[in-house]
Order: structure tokens, then sequence, then C-alpha cells
């Protein structure tokens, strides 16, 4: 799960790490109070105005902009709020900004870049620096790997302070600097795992012409198995900036992903749903969607699984491959039969069965004489939605 | 006549008065398992499956009854962590973890710990393994699969059974399935599975079946190269799947350019494997390695 970079700050604050300070809005008409307050607060006659997505790239595509005074603050803050931003990280139409951040300007002497997250080939969390802070970190990363400083940590023992030490030395902190970038550090690390994130990366950390260390963004993601136990967390979320047909999947406990092609597939198992929509892909179709019904394919998901795929007016076939184990195929079938029934379909279903009681599900399906065309193995059914699909889109 | 598991295995079950565990515990007694006893934190005493399994309230006290050497674990997944480190503290070897959903950091913490101990962890989040003919440990159907010479190791619950589906088609059984399953922490990888398989004298090929995400397949690749003699055949799901939607930059420094499904198979080609790219060859493939 994301959170806004306004929430990742609040975050970092109840930390004791110091931010970039201001004031999230919402409405038009509340702007000028808040840039007066923010201006009073934190004593700043500057500002910056962030718009709120959880998209990155911001900056680039016009979200971000510094306002050396009031007016061009209120002026860049009518503009960026209400506009649909346009990043590498969203869609086509670009997102509706529907929060802004105003914040005090920082004078940047020197800019960071802090991350934690874990490193699944040695099974540790992995904690990262490097001199160059700012947006081209992944190149940094990919071309002189040793200007990323890494330090694994032990869950057991945490982040010693030798490390933390190591971590700040490698940013080539001195002073005062060095003892705030340790103690940085170690609140950064307690709050990645109080708060069971999978991310946390300050992107720039600055060093102001003060001396002293910012958090200037910050960006957090949070493992999903872990919400149970993270209620303030999941306060955070924000649906506006989730995709609605995604959201709605997850009510019904479906693991839905919206593509871009126009054959709909309904799978069990996410393994077997990545290599139904390769197969596809393979006969020359183009998947829809991802879709996972799980370890429990009932009518109910049946059914719901159908009216997801469908609300995609793109698709023009659908495959429903499911291969029984825990899950028996003569529950499905009759899932398929009353969602057949029900939402009259218009387009073609083809239907593979495989696994526990695959042979009563066929004589089922048989006996009910529904227009869905049978298949056996995953070859056949993948041609065959594939060749219904480029049919389906000529007649239209 | 295969790894890990066989008809000798003592095997208990954690959450065994559960729905999951109890339904579980029931189909692998019925395929032949020996399950020799439960664990349940306070329904100990208790008889289930047919009055012949007993409960206990801890591992401990469950191995020095019965002398199991094998755990398969439904614990719900607040739990499970404890679950998994009680099991390893009482010596047993192999623990078996199909509950879905452990938060990563109790994993981690699980992981780093199993370390020091003689235990080898399966999961979280598979489906166990299969030995057919001798023991089912775990959740996969037992009637998809035969007795034969083929290792299959797989991230994947379903895909394998597609998998093993395909290979009794071509007539060809199995030694021993294994899924690992998909998440960020695992017990047990490839390559660890690899090694076991090269040296079980009645595996004669090995199916390995990786999704994107991660770089356990890179690794296993290398090992391939360096240590197997018996041919590998290889399938990565996902060559179709978006760019993950991901947010910073920090998963990409960590992992590099090689969690894509086509610069997997590259690496795996070239070390040797047989890659497969339509899903519905990976029984044929196997069949013609062979002959």
């Amino acid at each position: 799960m994301k959170i806004h970079e306004y929430q990742a700050k609040n975050l970092l604050k109840n930390y004791g790490i110091t931010i970039q300070d201001g004031e999230v809005v919402e409405r038009e008409e509340d702007i000028e109070s808040a840039i007066d307050s923010v201006s009073k607060r934190l004593n700043t006659s500057q500002f910056v105005i962030k718009a709120q997505i959880h998209a990155g790239g911001r900056g680039k595509g016009g979200g971000v902009k510094f306002s050396p005074n009031k007016e061009s603050a209120i002026k860049n803050a009518k503009e960026i709020l209400g506009m649909q931003l346009k990043t590498h990280q969203t869609t086509e139409e670009g997102q509706l900004v529907r929060k802004i951040l105003i914040t005090e300007a920082i004078d940047i002497a020197k800019e960071y870049y802090v991350a934690i997250t874990l490193d699944r080939s040695t099974g540790k969390n992995v904690f990262m620096v490097s001199l160059e802070g700012g947006v081209e970190i992944e190149e940094v990363a990919a071309k002189t790997p040793e200007k990323i400083i890494k330090v694994h940590v032990d869950p057991a023992i945490g982040l010693r302070s030798f490390q933390a030490l190591k971590l700040a030395s490698a940013l080539e902190l001195s002073g005062d600097a060095l003892k705030q970038g340790v103690k940085l550090f170690k609140s950064l690390y307690k709050c990645y795992i109080e708060s069971d994130a999978s991310i946390a990366e300050i992107n720039p950390l600055v060093l102001t012409e003060q001396n002293e260390l910012n958090a200037l963004d910050a960006k957090f993601n949070f493992d999903g198995n872990a919400l149970y136990r993270q209620k303030d967390i999941l306060d955070m979320r924000d649906t506006n900036e989730e995709d609605p047909t995604e959201v709605e999947a997850d009510k019904y406990h479906l693991n839905y992903i919206k593509l871009d092609g126009n054959v709909g597939c309904m799978v069990n198992g996410a393994g077997l749903a990545m290599a139904t929509m390769d197969i596809i892909k393979l006969k020359g179709g183009d998947p829809a969607n991802f879709l996972d019904v799980g370890g429990g394919a009932n009518v109910e998901t049946v059914k719901n699984g159908f009216k997801i795929i469908l609300s995609d007016s793109n698709v023009k076939a659908v495959l429903i491959n499911i291969f029984g184990g825990i899950v028996r195929c003569d529950r499905v079938a009759n899932g398929i039969i009353q969602a057949v029934k029900e939402l009259d379909l218009n387009i073609p279903v083809v239907v593979r069965l495989a696994g526990t009681n695959a042979d009563l599900a066929k004589s089922l399906l048989e006996s009910e004489q529904l227009d869905i065309i049978a298949a056996q193995s995953l070859e056949e059914a993948a041609q065959k939605v594939v060749d219904a699909a480029t049919k389906t889109s000529v007649m239209h | 006549m295969s790894i890990l598991v066989n008809k000798d295995s003592k095997i208990i079950v954690q959450g065994i008065t559960g729905s999951e565990g109890s339904f579980h515990a029931a189909q692998c007694h019925e395929y032949g398992g020996n399950i020799v006893g439960g664990v349940t934190p306070g329904k100990g005493g208790l008889k289930v499956l047919d009055n012949q399994v007993p409960v206990f309230n801890s591992c401990e006290e469950a191995r020095q009854q019965t002398g199991a050497n094998v755990s398969l674990l439904f614990v719900p997944p607040p739990f499970a962590a404890d679950a998994i480190i009680e099991a390893a503290d009482a010596g047993i070897e192999l623990i078996v973890c199909i509950t879905e959903g452990i938060p990563v950091n109790d994993m981690l913490t699980v992981y780093n710990y199993l370390k020091g101990t003689n235990s080898r962890l399966i999961g979280p989040n598979c489906p166990g393994l299969l030995t057919p003919g001798e023991a089912k440990v775990g959740i996969m159907p037992g009637f998809i699969a035969q007795k034969g010479s083929v290792g299959v190791i797989s991230k994947s619950g379903t895909l394998t059974y597609e998998a093993v589906h395909q290979l009794c088609s071509v007539g060809l059984g199995q030694s021993t399935c294994v899924g690992i399953g998909g998440d960020p922490i695992i017990g047990t990888k490839m390559k660890d599975l690899l090694s076991l398989f090269e040296d079980d004298k009645d595996t004669e090929a090995i199916v390995m079946i990786g999704e994107i995400g991660g770089s356990m397949e890179i690794e296993a690749a290398q090992y391939v190269i360096d240590n197997l003699t018996k041919p590998v055949i290889g399938f990565i799901a996902g060559q179709t799947a978006p760019p993950g939607r991901r947010m910073g930059h920090a998963g990409a420094i960590v992992s590099g350019a090689n969690e894509s499904a086509s610069a997997k198979m590259k690496v795996m080609r070239e070390c040797g494997i047989h890659v497969v790219e339509s899903p519905a060859e990976i029984g044929k493939t196997v069949k013609l390695v062979l002959s």
C-alpha cells in the first residue's frame, strides 16, 4: 500500500526526523490562509507547491513549483490543485490532483539518497545511501553501483550504531551533521520496522545551508500482509489514487489488474494466471487483464469475476481457465452456469476446466446447453479465445 | 526414489483442528502419508482423523511422543511465524508452511533464525510437497500425479498442477514435486532443491517453474551451469505482465534489471537450461529432452 508525500513526512516527523514542513490543502478557498499559516509557523516567505499524487515524476510533469513570494505561491497552488498531472508513472490521461502540499522553501547545500528495502537474495533489509541524490538514482545504480553504499541489517539485532555511522560517513557528513545522520538513520530504521514498510525512501535528504539534515521528499510502501496490525497506516489509504475497478475487485477478494488488450481472463492462482496471459499473447491475442480468483472459486467469485472483466468495454472474448486442486471444477461450472444466465453475456466465453471433478463439470455445462466454447487443453483454450476475440472485433 | 518426503516420513500437522488443517490432514492421510500427530495449543489429548491421530499442545510434546520429523503448518498468519520457530526449536527437520499472508518482517525473523538450526523450511504460501505414491505433505491434488523420474520445482501452485498434468499426459511420472512459494522471503530456494534432485539417483530430469520478480531463478541458473549433470527444463510465468507500478527507486536498485521474464529466460538459456516459451509445452519439451 502506498501513501502520499505529506503522510510519509508526518510519519517521519513522528520519529523525530526533521522534514520540509508545510500544510495540505484540498480546496481552492483554503490556499491563501494555508500560505499565511505556513509563512507564520515556519518563518518563511518563499514556498514550494507540491502536487500530492502517488505516482512519481511529479516535478518533471509540472506538479512541483518553487514560489519566491506569496503571490506566485497562490498562483502556482491554484494551477496545480485540480490539474490532470501526467508523469511517466501515470496513465495517459494523468492523475487528478486532489490535494497539494504547501511547504517552506529550503536552502540546499547538498542532496543525498537514503532508502531501506528488502533484499530478497540475502533475506535481510538493506539500508542504502548515496551522495548522488535526486531523480537519476537508478542510473547511478546501474552505471556506478559503487556510489551506492549498502548496509544489510540482521533483523534479530537491528541497525547497530557502527552501521549508522558507516552510512553517515559515506555521505561525508561531519561534526554535528554526522551526529544528526546517525540519529536519523536509526530513527528511519525503527520507523520502517514498526510500520511494516516494504520501502522507505528519502529522496532527497538534504543538508541545508544551516548545516541541518532535512527530508525534502519521502516515499513509503507497506507490506499488505501486515496491514491487519497497522491500523494507523491503513487509515492513510487513498483509494482515489487506485484504479476504481481494482478497488472494486479488492472488495470481492479478487486480485485484478487491468491491461490494454481485448481478451479477458479468469484463472485460479497467480502463476497460472500469468501463464495464461503469456499463452494468449503467443497465440497472437492481447490479454485485457490479470485476474486471479484465488483458492475459493465458487458461484459468487465467478459471478463477480465476470462483472469485473466485463466492466472493461475493450473485452471481446473471455477465457476461464481453472485447474481444480482444492477447488472443485463442478462448483466452478455451477458458477459459470449461473453467471451466464444472470448476466446476459453477449460475447464469446471459452471454458477450460481441468483437475478435480473436471468430467462432472463438463457434463454439467453440456446439459445446460449454454452458449460457451469448451476446450480441453491450455493450448486449445488459448487458440479458441484468441480466434473468438478476433471474430467479435471484426463483427463490431 | 524421491527427495525430502517419502513413505517413512513421520508427519505432524500444526493447526490440525482448524478448518483448513483438518481437511488437508485428512487428505494427506488418505493419500497414504504417515500422519502421526497434530498440534493445537489447548487441544492436547484430543484424537482426530477417525480417532486415530493424537493432538498435542506443543511441537516439543508431539516430537517426543511420536518421533515426528516433518511438520505441515496451517496456522493463521498472525501466529504462523511463531509456529515455525516452535517446530524448529522442537527439532523437526522439515517444516512445510502452507499459510498465505504472513508479514514479511515476521518471515525475516524466521528465515534468519532457521540458519542457526538443522531445520529446513518449505514455503510459506506454497502448495507443499508430493512424492507420488508415497506421501503428500501439503495441498496438491494427489490424483493428478504419478510415480516417475521427473523432479518438479515451482514458485506457483496451480501452474505446478498444470505442469504435472502435462507430464503425466506424455507418460512421464514425477519423483517429487515441490511448491516453494512465491513470497519475497521463502525458506528453501530453487538452487537448494536442484542440488537435492541432482543427488537423487531416481530423478532423471528437473522441471523448474519460475515467475517474474526476485533473482532466485538467476541464482538457480548459475548453479545449474556449475553443478548439474541432469537436464533442467524451465519456464518463467509473466512474460506479458506489465512492468510493476512501483514507487520510489529502492526496489530497482536492489534487484537491478534481472527481474523480468525475458531477462531471466535469457540467463537460463545461457546456463544450459531448456527454456520453454509456451506454458502449454512444458510436458512435451521434457519428453523431447529425455528422448
